[in-house]
């Protein structure tokens, strides 16, 4: 039974580390160059309703995946004026953006849908030729494509943030603005940029969430993943491979979790449920004296010419 | 590559910020090949005019020129595109990228696509062997000393295409030896086709560097001339508006007892497995000045954290007027009789968003008569504050003003009060006058010279060669984390305590 | 002294007019909201804004919100000035709720003013505990307070519903097999009095009013809360001049919980007189809000309060009247504490201070010390 529970936490891990990928690695570039969007959970809730609705309509999937990228890099646009033009308290920010974004996405299912609904989201597709590997053919490749898209975005990551001049210009800005600044670095467009992209990149995870994973929506979907999304930046020193293995490890923690559940094992309902947000405050506990190393600037707005 | 710069202009610059004329109509002129130094006390606006110059502020009125051509410096990419570059006083250097991935970021990219370091490690190298300045290219800022980063600065702006050259104080964190080495290279540069504004407040290197020499103070233009036409002392009585004579020490025949004794102290620094105090040992009695001399990064401020319970230590002891005082609790310790004027003075001497008033109490408000059980008393906070405003002279609107808004001066001396007044048995003045103009500094040696004369022993932490030979009894020089040498005032010469500085003890090479 | 309390009145008039511009920026774009939900969104603020105070129902429920918004938003308002972010308050508050509920169950003979005042203390250490967990993890082991206290607000409704469920169920609701999560009803002594026959309004408003000016007075009057905003102000600062840093993040964080739990403590005995399900309805939230709208001080967040306990009250109605879910509240919110924080550009600014305070009809003040804050 052992050996089936570990393929069943397998099975079911993966395909939801997906939304909380998407999610953290668009968090990554946002912290990466200074900001911290806490906003993440609001977008994710606001956007997976959007691509929820559409398919609802009009039973696009493609339709309902850009539109809710859109909505979410809108959000990402309004979070980097308020923190980066504004230069308003990062955290407190983010929160003000999470409540909008769930107010605002609750309202509008209320309104326009009522009740929980089913949609015909998208499915699973089966790799050729890899799928039939024994034993990890059917675990690894029978997947949402969004899933393969996501573990896909891990190397494009590093490649975008290790190997180009804008991924050069990102990891700059975030750790010393002042340097960037004089080199002739727009710190405040870098930074519009990686909040943006946050933002479309956590729409997408909304997205996965109501399309792909649930194929429907109720109110708080999301269910903290986008908070979690955020600790796994730090929990991934700000890497990408580090934030696919935080990403692998919570979802893995989840799936055991719906496994105990399953397989009838005797354990409060409610502590089980709990279980994953115990484990992020462990984890963030338990690696705090690795904090230092990530962004010097991070929540830190830039000022070239402010005389208080 | 930008055009060469014949003849650059600043003509009649003005800038203001909120409540400060911080440049008035200033007019300076640069040829090519020509050193010409920015002189000025600090505040007198030399790094604005030149941020100016740079990009990063732009002027209310005046205009720049190059080559006769009105020119528009918007951003520091308009300066660097016409061959203009800076090296900050702070390095603006990334201390986590390599020192290639820092050219890099200033440099024209081909391909969004593939960042090509390896483009960059040619220019970087052409560059290095024209100039004869060596870097490693691949290493971490992080890993780099001092000197090596400030090369990398030049490296940095001349790989860039700098033909003129902007260099904000380029000694302050150099040995004098170090110092030397630097003039030679500038004078070597320019005989390159490159010419070099330098911004300095000290004479003997505007002397020894510069062909001419503008003298800025208060935001205006006070001077501007060939500097072999002029004495030092000419020249600092133009930065100064008139003669300064700094206050110095009385010889004393006899100290007191023994007050601050720190033994043989090891500390870990910030970096993991590093040591930043590495068997420290120094002595202050009761009534004398002991200077800490050495270029900053030494581990003077993990001595001044440790001595005041903010670090704690491995090894050793450190002993208050005959108590062991390691690793107590800053309040024990301050409890104890230890005063500190810290390093940075607005964010760990006071909060600046608290009022002059509540800033005066912070290391007595618990204390009667400021409270009585757990409630603070207004009237008796209030004449306190009144009466130690007037006592140091700090000018301030009111005692409700938050000490954000005075200048570095008076913030010094809202320190200075609340330390001084609690006659603490010893003082720890960390860079007590970085920063400040002639008249503060002179304030506040004279509050230390008095400090010595009640009594206190005074430990005071600087890299200002002229300050410790002003004001200390003995001089400890320090390096990488130990005291080498203790020399009384009158056997040191500023020759020995640079090479001390420098890491080179007596009888060694 | 004369300069400075002009000085004083003149940062008080520039953030009152900033932060009901944030309100109005906040209620615009709020109203592109209500069209999207198909409502006519002035109809819809005239309800929300209007109908409460219109009728003796709306004016003592606005009361009756304003109670635990004021003790959640006193308790945040602690926390920030202390330079810790407090957003567990919805934890906070059902940690409060729990152990207030148990020692209101276990002890219902109690003389009425000791059992009230049993089950505050009850709720403040629960809502401590929970915020206090935070801090010490800020203080000690440097985790971002932000993140923990989301956590513990999942972790808090999990082991709530646990507790609802299991533990602390009323047994009626077991024997009738009904098995509705909640408590047993609390003994008459444990009930805050109501003041107006068929109206929920209770004495808990006043205990909230007597707390902010307790909170008013501990922060600026006493040496621990100078202490507290020292730390708040600059850590640094205070550190070299002897006050413990990490001590004061946790006292904060466990002032902080403790008044959310007494928010749980007061809906207990004021409103429902027993622990049920969406005891909060989201005012460990809406707290934030009101202590940003009341500018982070115990006297502003008293009518800050009562504005929050209008919009919440106005909302219901409006739900009502216009059909579009009172949800559309929170995403209000949001945007406010969104335009409030954005403001603080203007505030923190002298520069753009001295605008807005001509702007508003107001001289500048002269140009200060010439030597000002030059490098």
């Amino acid at each position: 039974m052992i050996l089936e529970v570990v393929i069943g936490v397998i099975v079911g891990g993966i395909p939801l580390s997906a939304s909380l990928l998407f999610a953290s690695l668009g968090e990554m570039f946002g912290q990466r160059s200074g900001v911290f969007n806490l906003g993440t959970e609001g977008i994710m809730m606001l956007s997976a309703f959007v691509g929820f609705y559409l398919v609802y309509l009009f039973g696009s999937p493609v339709l309902g995946i850009v539109a809710a990228m859109a909505v979410g890099g809108l959000m990402g646009l309004l979070m980097a004026l308020v923190s980066v033009t504004f230069k308003a308290e990062q955290g407190i920010s983010g929160i003000g953006l999470y409540m909008f974004g769930w107010g605002v996405s609750g309202t509008l299912f209320r309104v326009y849908v009522g009740g929980v609904t089913n949609i015909d989201g998208i499915g699973r597709i089966a790799v050729p030729v890899l799928k039939d590997i024994p034993v990890l053919g059917p675990i690894l490749f029978n997947q949402n494509p969004l899933v393969y898209l996501a573990f896909l975005l891990v190397p494009v990551s590093s490649y975008v943030l290790f190997k180009t001049p804008w991924g050069l210009k990102v990891r700059a800005v975030g750790t010393t603005p002042q340097a960037a600044d004089t080199l002739g670095v727009n710190v405040q467009r870098i930074r519009y940029q990686c909040v943006t992209l946050g933002g479309v990149m956590s729409g997408l995870a909304g997205a996965y969430l109501s399309i792909g994973q649930a194929q429907m929506f109720a109110d708080n979907l999301t269910a903290g993943r986008g908070f979690i999304a955020v600790a796994l930046v730090y929990f991934g020193r700000w890497k990408p491979s580090g934030v696919m293995w935080g990403a692998l490890l919570f979802s893995m923690a989840h799936a055991l979790q719906r496994s105990i559940q399953v397989y009838g094992i005797e354990f409060p309902y409610e502590i089980a449920v709990a279980t994953p947000y115990l484990m992020v405050i462990l984890v963030l506990a338990l690696t705090y004296k690795e904090r230092n190393v990530g962004p010097l600037a991070l929540g830190k707005p830039y000022n070239r010419e402010f005389r208080g | 590559m930008a055009e060469i710069i014949d003849r650059l202009e600043m003509n009649h610059i003005t800038k203001r910020f909120p409540g400060v004329l911080a440049l008035d109509d200033v007019t300076i002129h640069l040829r090519k090949g020509e050193i010409l130094a920015l002189l000025g006390e600090n505040g007198a606006g030399k790094t604005t005019l030149m941020n100016v110059l740079y990009g990063l502020y732009h002027q209310d009125e005046g205009s720049v020129l190059i080559n006769g051509q009105e020119v528009q410096i918007y951003e520091p990419l308009d300066a660097l595109k016409r061959g203009i570059g800076m090296v900050h006083q702070h390095f603006m250097l990334v201390p986590n990228l390599t020192v290639l991935e820092n050219i890099a970021l200033g440099m024209y990219q081909h391909s969004e696509f593939k960042l090509d370091l390896e483009r960059v490690r040619g220019r970087v190298k052409e560059v290095a062997e024209r100039y004869n300045l060596s870097v490693k290219p691949d290493a971490y800022i992080w890993q780099l000393s001092v000197g090596e980063q400030q090369r990398v600065e030049l490296v940095k702006v001349l790989t860039l295409g700098a033909n003129v050259l902007i260099l904000d104080e380029p000694t302050a964190a150099l040995t004098p030896q170090q110092t030397d080495a630097l003039i030679d290279l500038l004078r070597q540069t320019v005989l390159q086709d490159t010419s070099i504004i330098f911004i300095s407040h000290k004479l003997n290197e505007v002397k020894a560097i510069s062909d001419r020499v503008a003298v800025l103070r208060n935001g205006k233009l006070v001077f501007d001339g060939n500097t072999a036409d002029h004495s030092a002392a000419d020249l600092a009585e133009k930065m100064a508006g008139r003669e300064i004579k700094y206050p110095k020490i009385q010889k004393k025949d006899e100290y007191g007892v023994p007050i601050l004794q720190v033994q043989n102290v090891w500390a870990d620094g910030d970096q993991e497995g590093t040591d930043s105090l590495q068997g420290l040992s120094v002595e202050v009695r009761a009534g004398e000045i002991v200077g800490v001399a050495g270029v900053s990064g030494n581990g003077q401020r993990e001595l001044a954290d440790a001595i005041n319970g903010i670090r704690k230590i491995k090894e050793g002891r450190i002993v208050l007027d005959g108590e062991d005082i390691s690793n107590h609790s800053p309040q024990q310790i301050i409890d104890r009789g230890m005063g500190y004027i810290p390093e940075d003075r607005l964010h760990e001497g006071t909060i600046p968003r608290f009022s002059v008033r509540e800033n005066l109490i912070m290391k007595d408000y618990r204390r009667a008569p400021l409270s009585k059980a757990l409630f603070l008393r207004k009237g008796e906070i209030d004449s306190r504050s009144e009466s130690l405003v007037k006592a140091f002279n700090v000018k301030t609107p009111d005692i409700q003003t938050s000490c954000a808004s005075l200048s570095g001066g008076n913030i010094q001396k809202v320190i200075l009060a609340r330390e001084i007044t609690r006659k603490p048995k010893a003082l720890l003045a960390a860079y007590p006058i970085r920063g400040l103009d002639i008249g503060a500094s002179e304030y506040v040696h004279n509050q230390l010279i008095q400090a010595r004369e009640e009594g206190m022993a005074v430990l005071l932490i600087s890299e200002e060669l002229d300050e410790l030979l002003d004001l200390c009894d003995r001089i400890a020089v320090m390096y990488e984390g130990k005291i080498l040498d203790v020399l009384p005032r009158e056997e040191c010469t500023k020759q020995e305590l640079g090479l001390l500085m420098a890491g080179v003890a007596h009888g060694k090479e | 002294m004369e300069k400075s309390s002009a000085d004083k009145y003149r940062e008080l008039a520039v953030s009152t007019v900033i932060v009901l511009f944030s309100l109005m920026i906040a209620l615009i774009l709020g109203a592109f909201l209500f069209a999207v939900a198909g409502a006519n969104p002035l109809r819809a603020y005239g309800v929300m804004l209007a109908q409460p105070l219109s009728g003796m129902f709306g004016l003592t429920e606005m009361m009756v919100r304003a109670a635990p918004l004021m003790l959640v938003g006193l308790g945040i308002a602690i926390a920030f000035r202390s330079g810790i972010l407090n957003i567990g308050g919805e934890g906070q508050i059902m940690l409060g709720v729990v152990f207030g509920t148990a020692v209101g169950l276990a002890l219902p003979n109690l003389p009425k003013p000791l059992l009230i005042a049993a089950v505050f203390l009850a709720a403040f250490v629960g809502g401590g505990l929970w915020g206090g967990i935070a801090g010490w993890m800020r203080a000690y082991l440097n985790v971002n307070e932000i993140l923990s206290t989301v956590m513990l607000n999942y972790i808090a409704v999990q082991v709530y519903q646990y507790l609802l469920r299991g533990p602390m169920i009323d047994p009626n609701e077991v024997a009738y097999g009904t098995g509705v999560p909640q408590t047993a009803l609390l003994s008459e002594n444990a009930r805050l009095i109501r003041y107006i026959q068929g109206f929920r309004l209770h004495s808990g408003l006043l205990i909230a009013i007597a707390l902010a000016v307790v909170v008013f007075l501990f922060l600026w009057k006493t040496t621990v809360g100078y202490r507290m905003r020292a730390v708040g102000a600059e850590p640094k600062a205070a550190t070299y001049a002897g006050m413990n840093v990490k001590h004061n993040l946790v006292l904060a964080m466990v002032l902080s919980g403790g008044f959310a739990g007494m928010a749980g403590a007061i809906e207990v005995m004021g409103v429902h007189h027993r622990a049920m399900e969406s005891i909060s309805a989201g005012y460990g939230f809406s707290g934030i809000v009101v202590a940003l709208f009341g500018g982070l001080h115990p006297l502003g967040i008293v009518p800050s309060s009562m504005v929050f306990g209008l919009l919440i009250v106005g909302a219901d109605m409006m739900q009502r009247a216009v059909d579009v879910p009172a949800s559309i509240i929170l995403a209000i919110q949001g945007l406010i504490i969104v335009a409030i924080v954005s403001s603080n550009l203007f505030l923190k600014n002298p520069k753009m201070r001295d605008k807005v305070f001509s702007l508003l009809g107001g001289r500048k003040i002269a140009e200060r010390d010439p030597e000002g804050g030059r490098t």
